[in-house]
Formats: structure tokens, sequence, C-alpha cells
């Protein structure tokens, strides 16, 4: 301490631990007073009456389990062909072999780069007018798998060969030094690594694809074949009411939710390793 | 050199450059079966380097090399099985952290030389019980000490049955007073016959195990012969000036 603080510090009128105080305390009354001004403000009623009509969410069942259920359906189908095409590429982006690296690039940068939409367009529009007779394995649900899987692919790709890329290159040594072959060792020891170290942005896709079924309707979905985002809008212009969306909404996260809890999960078992 | 008639290790000629830097200018070297032989040289002198090429880690841009009954450098090398016969030790163990203990020893067992897995279990734990790991089976690499775990590499190294081991720096990442455990099992290992390569800093384990030992600088072996000669009476200067800097490191 030399003398100009020491002089100084007499004269500062509170101390820094008084001065956090008051600004946290500042910062309860500006949101204190936010909530009261909203409540006093909004037209309570008219929220009720629009969101919270018991009754017409009570005639949403039972029938809302079967566009649930194809929600959880078409995101499984779209993360299987994610991940079956994705892993693969991500092989061929770190490969030494230039063409695979070219096109395992191609393939990241198009289909990244292309809206979710446009790509379903093209898988359940476009192709079945350039190659007519052409049949999707399950119909619809394989026009989904596909038709979001593909993009989905592209985003799986770049996070396993970002850790593919993470796993030490002395666990490649080490099995190299052993006598396993270059793809040996990446079926062995690199790529349990690898998909391990990307479960959380995994778990993101999985969230992500989740929220992207609601684009199946384009396909002119049945009421067999219907998800969840389109039975609740379905359900909002035959009542004319709102109450619909909330129940969706509400049912989206009962399954992200949990999801993001799973991750969190098995991010820590990762970590206790 | 003081190799016999049929060398393990043969190179001749080895020159090595990253990029615009030579690390290897030319190195011949042989080493007789049953030998161990101990690296030294101040750090950047290519001991790493040359130890790598022998199985060809670190592929050499110039120069000839054959190691365990493989002409490595030649046209026709099926590295995948030289490698089989050349065990490697690293200096960070580099154990396989996803798999448990005795997996790290029975996987390569089961992939590399295609053993079922009773027998390869088997070799695993009598492996083990030798280099003094036992009640770890289930256990992930990280929950072992330093010294553990690189008794663990040296067992899983010989889990796959080599004429030759190579050994990085085994101990520079371990805590002073678990050295001992790992030169023990080395020691051990010499005793038995094993055919050694060691990169090493500790003197007083070349003085007592190594049959030879060669000084590195500058990419060139500068002194080669008996522990003894090469330790306690180094011929040239700068054998002597990093000798003198390992052995006496705060005059």
């Amino acid at each position: 301490m030399d003398a100009a603080t020491a002089t100084a510090a007499p004269e500062r009128r509170m101390t820094p631990r008084q001065r956090r105080r008051l600004s946290r305390t500042i910062q309860y009354v500006v949101l204190a007073a936010i909530v009261i001004v909203l409540a006093v403000v909004a037209d309570w009623g008219r929220i009720v009456d629009s969101f919270f009509q018991i009754d017409i969410a009570a005639d949403m069942f039972p029938a809302v389990w079967i566009p649930f259920w194809n929600t959880i359906v078409y995101t499984v189908l779209a993360f299987i062909f994610g991940m079956a095409v994705g892993v693969p590429i991500a092989l061929m982006r770190v490969s030494t072999f230039g063409p695979y690296r070219w096109f395992a690039t191609g393939y990241v940068e198009i289909f990244r780069g292309l809206p979710a939409l446009l790509v379903l367009f093209l898988v359940g529009f476009g192709v079945p007018q350039a190659f007519p007779g052409i049949q999707y394995p399950g119909g619809v649900y394989g026009q989904v798998a596909i038709g979001l899987g593909l993009t989905s692919s592209a985003y799986i790709a770049e996070s396993v060969r970002a850790g593919i890329q993470a796993v030490p290159k002395g666990q490649v040594e080490a099995a190299r030094s052993l006598g396993m072959s270059h793809t040996r060792t990446m079926i062995t020891v690199v790529l349990p690594q690898a998909l391990r170290i990307v479960i959380p942005p995994l778990t993101n896709e999985l969230v992500m694809l989740t929220k992207d079924s609601s684009l199946v309707f384009v396909l002119g979905v049945t009421t067999a074949t219907m998800e969840l985002s389109k039975f609740a809008r379905n359900a909002l212009t035959s009542e004319a009411n709102a109450t619909p969306l909330l129940v969706g909404g509400l049912l989206y996260l009962l399954l992200t939710i949990p999801l993001g809890l799973l991750a969190r999960r098995l991010e820590k078992r990762g970590e206790a390793r | 050199m003081s190799a016999g008639a049929n060398p393990i290790v043969h190179i001749e000629g080895l020159h090595k450059s990253f990029g615009d830097n030579e690390v290897l200018r030319g190195v011949d070297l042989e080493i007789a079966e049953g030998e161990v032989v101990c690296l030294i040289g101040p750090s950047g002198s290519g001991k790493s380097t040359l130890l790598r090429c022998v199985n060809l880690l670190e592929e050499p841009t110039e120069g000839s090399i054959s190691a365990a009954g493989h002409d490595m450098t030649g046209p026709d090398a099926d590295l995948d099985l030289a490698r089989r016969d050349i065990g490697m030790v690293f200096q960070h163990f580099n154990l396989f952290s996803h798999m448990t203990i005795l997996d790290n020893l029975v996987i390569p067992q089961m992939r590399v030389c295609k053993l079922p897995k009773d027998e390869a279990v088997a070799e695993a734990r009598r492996l083990l019980a030798e280099v003094g790991i036992e009640g770890k089976e289930r256990a992930k690499p990280s929950q072992l000490s330093g010294g553990q775990q690189q008794r663990v590499a040296i067992a899983r190294a010989l889990a796959v049955k080599p004429r030759l081991m190579l050994f990085d720096e085994p101990t520079s990442a371990l805590d002073p007073e678990i050295v001992g455990e790992v030169l023990q099992v080395m020691k051990g290992l010499a005793a038995e016959g094993m055919t050694m390569l060691v990169v090493t800093h500790e003197m007083s384990f070349a003085r007592e195990v190594a049959d030879r030992v060669l000084f590195l600088d500058g990419g060139v072996i500068v002194e080669s012969g008996p522990p003894a000669e090469v330790l306690s009476n180094p011929k040239t200067e700068r054998a002597r000036s990093f000798l003198h800097r390992v052995l006496h490191p705060v005059d």
C-alpha cells in the first residue's frame, strides 16, 4: 500500500461488500417492479380464456398420443439415419485419402447449409418427380428418416469428427504399435472414445430433431402419421383457441427436458472416468 | 558395433527431417538378440525419434531399418505384422482409457493375435501378476497411479509376444518415488533375456542393466560402449558436459 491509497481509503463511503449488496437489492427491486406491472396490466381473464381451457385440453386426449408417439418415431428414425450416415462421413473427413475427404466436406457443406424444410421437400417431392416409381421404405416414415436425417447427418458428422480429433494421438500410437491396422484402431480405440466425447452435442442434435419433426407436415400427413405440432395447430383452428398450443408445447418439453437431464448424467459419468 | 552375426535391429544411414529440421543426421546401429541398449543424450538430440523410427511410428526420410526379422523400410513391409514383434512403452503410458485394465491386455490379443477370449484372459492375468498388478482388473486406467499404469503398459506390450521392446522415456512422467517400481519390472525383463532399446535419463539404470550405452547428440551417435566406459569415462567433451549436467544438476 502506498501513501495515496492509504489516505484515500477513509474517503470511500462504501466497502466493496456493501456496494455489491446494494447493487443486488436494486436488481431485485427492478425485477419485482416488472412482474407487478405485468400482473396489473395483463388481462388475466383473457389469457386464461385463450390458453387454459381445461375442457379443450381434455378433448385432445387420448387422440394426442398418436401424434406424440409419431413425433418420437420420426425423431428416432431420423437420428438413426443421421448416425448411420454421419459417422462414416466423419471417418471420411479425417481420412488420409483425398477423394474421401473432398466428398465428405462437400456433403457436410451442402446438408448443413440447406434448410431442413427444403431438404424435406426435396426428398418428399423432388426425388419422386425426378425418379418416378421410387418407393421409400416405410412410406412417409422412410421419407422423414431420410429427409430429416440428411440434415442431421451433416451436423452429426461434424460433431463426431471433432470427437475423433479430440482423442489423444498417443492412443492411436499405442494401438498401432501393438500391430492393429488403421481400420482396427479406429473401430477398437478411436471411435468408442470419440463417441463418448460427443455425447453432449449428439444429445443436442436429438433435441433439435425432436423439434424439426414438426416440419413433417409439409409431406401431407394423415391422422395416423401426424406429428405433435400439426395436431396442435389443427386443434387450434377447430377450437379457435390457443389451449392446444400450450398442451402441444408441454408435450414437447416432456420429451426434450428428460433428454437434457440424461445428457447431463452421461456427461458426469464421462468426467468420472 | 558389437552385434553378432544376426542382429535383431539393423539401422543404416538413417536420416529423419521434420520440415527443415533435420533431427537424425545419419545413424548406423546394430543390436544383438538379448542385448539391452540405453539411449542417452540432451533433449532434442533425436533419441525418441530414433526409437520411433525402429517400429516406423516415424517414417525415415532416408536410410534402411530392419527389426525383429522384418525389413521395415522395404517396399513390401507389412508394418502391422512387424509391429507385433516390436513392443513399445510410452512416456505417458497411453493405456486405452475407455477399457478396463484387463481389457487393455485382452483386446489386443484377441484383435491382433486372434486368440480365443479365455486364452487371452489367462495370459493377461499371468502378465499382470508378473508386473505386480493384482486386484485391479476391473479398474479403469485413470484409477491407477502412474507407476501402476506404466507397469500395465509394459504388460500390454508383452501381451502380443514381441521379440524386441522399445521404451520411450518410460519413467520421465513419474513421481521420483515411483520410478523404482517400473525400473524393477524392466530389470526383470532384461534378466529374462528380452532385447531392449531404452531411451532414458536414469543413469543408474543404464549403468546397472545396460549392455551398451549410446550417447546421441545433434542427430548422430557420438559415443557407444559399455556403460562403465561411456558413463564414467566419456571420450568426447559433449558427452562429458551432458553427463556432468545430469549427474550434478545444481553445479
